[in-house]
């Protein structure tokens, strides 16, 4: 099976890797790098669990492959997390108590970062359709929209 | 220790487990990690919903490079289950759903397993099919288990050899037949449900290793790590103690996770490759259709009233569609035969309840078992009883609903609970009986209401057990086999644990994951058993803990330890008001005066519940003296509007009130009665849907909608009731199921009231409600 030499950013740290043709970006954070707050719902672009953000954008990670992400900058939810502490966003999650099983919420998380990233003050329709994507079965959603406005108020992500 | 919240029980303290998760750190079983040694599985699945299988040949997958080894039923032939052992692991003679594992390939990699599992070659032989439960249970229809007549069963199930029926419940109370004359309304009809999902965003997965030794261990995304090791153990016949079942956080359960779905297949295929790890992981069309789904449901009910509006009869019959394999389901049938009138006070009842097979995926455990299901058709013939008598729908419900103290229909007296209460709190937060305005001259808006009763359903028998350890620093780690699936069960463990030690709530940490080798004994998180049953095992634990530092610390000081308490991690004297932390002491104990020796030692407390007051019921009538624990019930209406050119329906406010008991955590049971309704208004428009040959057609997110955050209500309102519960922790009982049993049949009756149309079918699908809109106006 033929393999590839990519070189990818990822939450900062320069990877060299050789990643078969048919590897997913998801497959390739969790397997070969073990960074497996990106979670695996679907495979098939449905869920949003594993939402990361490629050149800034948020991409279901399961739909992309390893080599198309060859010179790419990724950020996962292990990359939105300071050291030792935890981002406003995330403290704003906490506050809220916006998270049940927690399985989706790394891709949420994403998705509401990059929406502050391009709109800093978005309204609650806003916020719902950029979270659109992300699946979360437990929350009901209120607190997690709430968790972004929150964020929104507090100066971004 | 910097700032710490002292007696947190009835404090909205935060999750001990959201740091972790918002910080992508905590693990789930698909994150653990295992090494080059790690084999992957692939499940060739039956294509057909019955069929005999003539052969199976594996040599061509047996050929492909990178295949370790491919096991069918041959290699295992015994059964599994928890009431009916009626489910083989991987299929005997025949298949009776499509999708019903045949055989399973194990390989170097996940894309060589499944490419080879696609070369595994069966041949079938057709047999007929059945997929509507009512006509499954005719004594003509195809038999799906000629066998069933030798299944062992537990003493309380009933099943019909010879026929499609696993149970059959009765509940005969009164005289039914008489009492039909003295109704001056009576409201008859159909209800039917059809199989939904549970759709966790974490499929299911499995990771079995069985070592040479045959000590055997599987790590799983679990609901019930004890019941998966006591199940397996029995069906593989592997001695208890020889297999460790580790479960890490689960991503979401609602049932799907509880007892055995394809855990079973991963051990019976690590068996075949000993030394490596084998995992077997659900793809989202597998979730779909081969691990387990919601039963459906044909309701044919009856009920009747007197002119003031008193309920006097019920007759009813359950048909649940309870799948291929009802080694679970069965107890769903029981649990909504023995609960068959919902949350009322009826005086005459005739239920019979039915676990019928049909050649559909497996039926078991989901949120709200059985009660989502009977209480779609009981909550909307009763606003049609309302109406018929002309009495408003919620003074109806007030007039009926069971009460404190009321024999209920099995005859048991109806433990502490406030119904009425929290149909007063809805009421009031919808703005009952005042017609609101639609948004749009399009659109017609509407009101609905409905209540709801569930009992955790059982054995009679299921145990928690508990142990406090306390370190050098006065922190103390719980251990707990109950699970944390994001209802927040480690944080309660914390809290009871803290109030009853009388430590802060800082300084106790919960021991994760889930490991049978480690944990004390949990039956399984389900059936909203866990703050009740865990918690009294959690409570009692810290007060045993609590005791022998009395006893250390009362000899120390030559005092009596009724005198002496903990609080805020120190132990105090009401008579000496002498002081004495915790620090230390819980692990070295305290010298004797001059140093004479030392008295105490590393305090390790434990503590366990089992309820041993439910007696079984009398299999002709379903009366006994006391038929399950305890019920939770609660109250929902909902502020809808119905898009008359589209058919949509869209919830504009869920307001929910629930008899909890004792809050432990109020803000937690906030967040269920909020993703609880969410869920349940999403339920009533999923549906499964089967070609006529059983084959799905929606097994995926896109073809199969859950609601999206943009479907969610502008408002959802909580109101929490507390009517103590005589043996829950501080009166506590459980409400995560609850959340969402009445949500369907109150949209329903929502939209009746918005546009005078009753659906009785599930799903409310926009197409549904248009062409009924349409169909009107061709009137």
């Amino acid at each position: 099976m033929a393999t590839h030499s990519i070189t990818v950013t990822v939450n900062g740290v320069r990877e060299y890797l050789n990643v078969p043709s048919h590897m997913t970006l998801l497959r390739m954070l969790r397997e070969e790098l073990a960074l497996t707050g990106t979670k695996n719902g679907c495979e098939a672009g449905e869920c949003g669990a594993c939402t990361v953000l490629m050149n800034g954008e948020p991409v279901n990670s399961c739909m992309v492959l390893a080599v198309e992400a060859d010179g790419a900058e990724i950020v996962t939810v292990e990359g939105l997390t300071p050291e030792d502490r935890l981002s406003p966003l995330q403290e704003a999650f906490v506050e809220h108590n916006a998270v049940q099983c927690g399985f989706c919420t790394p891709g949420v998380l994403i998705s509401a970062h990059a929406l502050l990233e391009r709109n800093p003050r978005p309204d609650e329709q806003a916020i719902k359709e950029a979270l659109v994507g992300n699946l979360c079965r437990c929350t009901g959603y209120l607190r997690i929209i709430k968790a972004v406005q929150t964020a929104a108020e507090k100066g971004g992500a | 220790m910097g700032s710490f919240i002292s007696e947190p029980v009835g404090k909205s303290v935060p999750r001990v487990d959201i740091r972790e998760k918002v910080a992508g750190t905590a693990v789930f079983a698909d994150d653990l990690q295992f090494g080059p040694g790690l084999y992957y599985g692939r499940l060739v699945r039956s294509p057909y919903a019955h069929a005999l299988i003539k052969s199976i040949d594996t040599g061509k997958a047996l050929a492909v490079p990178g295949v370790k080894a491919v096991v069918t039923g041959k290699d295992v032939s015994t059964r599994i289950g928890l009431y009916l052992i009626d489910r083989p692991i991987f299929a005997g003679d025949r298949v009776r759903y499509v999708g019903e594992p045949v055989a399973g390939v194990i390989a170097s990699t996940e894309e060589i397993a499944e490419e080879a599992a696609q070369l595994v070659e069966v041949e079938y032989e057709e047999l007929p099919a059945v997929f509507d439960p009512v006509e499954a249970a005719q004594p003509d229809a195809p038999l799906l288990h000629p066998d069933l007549g030798e299944y062992e069963v537990a003493n309380f199930i009933f099943p019909e050899p010879g026929t499609n029926i696993s149970e059959h419940f009765k509940l005969r109370k009164g005289d039914v037949e008489s009492a039909w004359p003295k109704c001056a309304a009576i409201v008859e009809g159909t209800f039917r449900l059809p199989q939904i999902q549970h759709v966790p965003i974490e499929p299911h997965v499995a990771v079995a290793l069985w070592e040479p030794s045959g000590q055997v261990t599987l790590w799983t995304s679990s609901q019930s790590p004890f019941a998966q090791r006591d199940l397996i153990a029995q069906s593989l016949g592997i001695p208890h103690g020889n297999l460790r079942v580790v479960s890490p956080y689960v991503g979401g359960g609602f049932g799907g996770k509880a007892g055995v779905s394809m855990e079973a297949c991963a051990v019976v295929m690590a068996q075949a490759v000993k030394g490596h790890p084998v995992k077997l992981r659900m793809t989202r069309e597998e979730e779909f259709v081969g691990t387990t789904v919601r039963q459906s449901l044909v309701a044919h009910t009856k009920i009747g009233c007197d002119a003031e509006g008193n309920l006097l009869a019920m007759e009813t019959e359950y048909y649940f569609g309870g799948g291929a394999y009802n080694d679970y389901g069965v107890n769903i049938a029981r649990a909504a035969g023995y609960s068959c009138t919902g949350p009322y006070d009826i005086p005459n009842v005739k239920g019979d309840s039915y676990c019928v097979y049909t050649n559909q995926p497996i039926g078991s455990a989901m949120r709200g078992f059985g009660m989502p299901e009977i209480h779609w058709g009981i909550e909307q013939i009763m606003d049609q009883l309302a109406e018929k008598i002309g009495m408003d729908p919620a003074e109806f419900r007030r007039r009926n609903c069971v009460r404190t103290g009321d024999t209920i229909l099995t005859g048991m007296k109806m433990p502490a609970i406030d119904l009425v209460a929290c149909i007063d709190k809805v009421t009031e937060a919808i703005d009952w009986g005042k017609r609101e305005e639609p948004s749009a001259p399009h659109k017609k808006r509407g009101k609905g209401i409905a209540i709801m009763w569930k009992a955790p359903a059982m054995p009679p028998n299921p145990g928690s057990s508990a142990i406090v350890r306390f370190n050098e620093d006065a922190t103390v780690n719980v251990e707990i086999g109950a699970q944390e699936l994001g209802q927040g069960a480690f944080t309660v463990a914390a809290q009871i644990a803290a109030q009853a030690l009388g430590v802060p709530y800082e300084w106790v940490r919960v021991s994760a994951p889930v490991d049978t080798k480690y944990s004390p004994y949990e039956w399984q998180t389900v059936a909203s058993r866990i703050t009740w049953s865990m918690g009294n095992a959690v409570r009692a634990a810290a007060e045993d803990a609590k005791r022998q530092i009395l006893e250390i610390v009362a000899d120390y000081w030559d005092e009596d330890p009724e005198d002496l308490d903990i609080k805020d991690g120190k132990v105090i004297s009401y008579k000496s008001e002498r002081e004495q932390p915790l620090q230390k002491m819980v692990v070295y104990g305290l010298p004797n005066e001059g140093f004479e020796g030392w008295k105490g030692g590393p305090i390790v407390g434990q503590g366990r519940f089992m309820p041993t007051y439910v007696t079984n019921l009398d299999p002709e009538t379903g009366q006994g003296t006391r038929a399950v624990v305890h019920y939770t019930v609660g109250a929902q209406a909902v502020d809808l509007e119905v898009d008359m050119e589209t058919g949509q329906v869209e919830i504009l406010k869920i307001a929910s009130a629930y008899d909890v008991g004792k809050a432990i955590n109020p803000d937690l049971i906030m967040t269920q009665i909020e993703g609880g309704a969410v869920h349940g208004m999403s339920s009533a428009f999923e549906a499964l849907k089967f070609d006529e040959k059983g084959r799905p057609l929606n097994p995926s997110l896109v073809d199969y909608r859950i609601a999206t955050s943009v479907d969610v209500p502008r408002e959802i309102h909580g109101d929490i009731v507390e009517t103590p519960l005589e043996d829950g922790p501080w009166g506590a009982r459980g409400v995560g199921e609850h959340v969402m049993v009445q949500t369907a049949p109150a949209i329903a009756n929502g939209i009746n009231n918005a546009v005078g149309i009753r659906f009785n079918d599930l799903p409310l699908s926009a197409e549904k409600v248009f062409l009924a809109l349409r169909g009107r106006e061709e009137e």
